[in-house]
């Protein structure tokens, strides 16, 4: 597996890669970064235990962080592009303070800032997963092969061996958007809800 | 004390190195004495612990700085350093879907960093507790301090907070206590502001 940012340009097909990622989730709580990657997971299939954010840009990391440390004994996996994940850089330390065994952080990687225009992102020189290692996260990769997404599949639906990071290089095509839930008050219940918790 | 000191924080903290940097009991004894044997700080650690607060992240501050070494001998609560304050905003709605609750300590400055994360809690309704030592008010040295600072109460209630003030260490309780109802009660999103002349200017010396 290269880790050159340099080298950024990917044929793997988004779709496909949040479906294989995804397939075997079990009982995991799924969070989107705004953009794409929202749509991605909601073509793989909606259901309460996800929680897709459409604003909040940076944030998502963070909110999965902390419904990681409410839910230890859950698997919690963040899906998120790199213009979301540039903006919440930070969280990759506060992240590593924590050390949250049952956090993945899966950043959709196509160097583009999809929903404005597709500009190039800054990942066209800076390696993510480079820095999510510098930021004191020890499992790491950068994945280019769908078998690279199957076997990170088999790890983000455990509990253990987390936290990790994962950039997944992906293609520059912009499938049709799948849109989910935006009535973000609807997501909150829902969620808590399937977690056995009261809406109130 | 810091993070890298809690006796009980309820992870391993070694440096890259291996060492082991918990402090041990007898130092957090040292570092605590001198201190007066009830505080403001200690008033809003027992809110915390009446309404069964888990995770309590924040950006150091110093009028928070006795709270957050509570908070890290406290074997109940996490305390957690964050990068930067609207990190904070988003784990607080993370720890709501996932059935805990937390508070977020800041400074006034640091309101300013979060105001588009508040849209996220603002859409999803989510409930929020946000406890803001001030800056840039009362006695304050540096003029840096004096925008957001005065800042502080307008901006939140733009984006739909609750703002309330505690100015003395007498109501802090209160106010705390009240603020916690209405958020993990009610579902409100609250701040409350402590006012620098409780927390007392910084001297500095030239």
């Amino acid at each position: 597996m290269s880790t050159s940012a340099s080298d950024y340009r990917s044929d793997l097909d988004r779709r496909e890669v949040v479906k294989t990622l995804l397939d075997r989730r079990g009982d995991a709580l799924v969070i989107t970064g705004l953009g794409s990657s929202t749509y991605d997971v909601a073509a793989a299939g909606d259901q309460p235990r996800n929680f897709y954010l459409w604003g909040a840009m940076g944030g998502a990391a963070a909110l999965a962080l902390g419904v990681a440390l409410a839910q230890p004994d859950v698997p919690v996996i963040a899906v998120t592009g790199d213009g979301e994940m540039l903006m919440g850089m930070g969280t990759f330390s506060t992240i590593a303070v924590q050390q949250p065994k049952n956090l993945s952080i899966i950043v959709l990687d196509n160097s583009l800032y999809g929903e404005t225009g597709s500009q190039h992102s800054h990942t066209v020189r800076t390696d993510l997963a480079a820095t999510a290692k510098a930021c004191g996260i020890d499992d790491v990769r950068t994945a280019r092969s769908i078998v690279d997404v199957e076997l990170l599949a088999s790890q983000v639906c455990s509990i253990g061996g987390g936290p990790r990071v994962a950039v997944i290089k992906i293609g520059t095509d912009t499938p049709s958007r799948v849109v989910p839930l935006r009535e973000g008050a609807h997501a909150k219940s829902r969620f808590r809800e399937a977690l056995g918790f009261p809406v109130d | 004390m810091s993070f890298l000191d809690a006796p009980n924080n309820g992870t391993e903290c070694r440096d890259r190195n291996g060492e082991n940097l918990r402090m041990t009991k007898s130092q957090i004894d040292v570092a605590a004495s001198g201190e007066p044997a009830q505080h403001w700080a200690d008033d809003i650690l027992h809110v915390f612990q009446e309404f069964g607060v888990s995770q309590v992240p924040y950006v150091p501050d110093g009028g928070h700085a006795r709270l957050i070494s509570a908070v890290h001998e406290n074997s109940a609560m996490r305390g957690i350093p964050l990068t930067t304050e609207e990190e904070g905003v988003a784990l607080v709605g993370g720890a709501w879907l996932g059935g805990q609750r937390a508070v977020l300590l800041m400074q006034s400055s640091g309101v300013g960093n979060c105001i588009n994360m508040l849209s996220l809690v603002k859409t999803c309704k989510l409930p929020m507790l946000m406890l803001v030592t001030m800056r840039g008010e009362w006695g304050e040295f540096n003029p840096w301090q004096v925008p957001m600072g005065s800042a502080t109460a307008a901006s939140l209630e733009l984006m739909g907070v609750q703002v309330k003030r505690a100015d003395s260490a007498a109501e802090v309780r209160d106010v705390v206590q009240s603020a916690a109802t209405m958020a993990f009660g009610g579902g409100s999103a609250m701040a409350v502001l402590l006012s620098q002349r409780l927390i007392g200017a910084k001297v500095f010396t030239k």
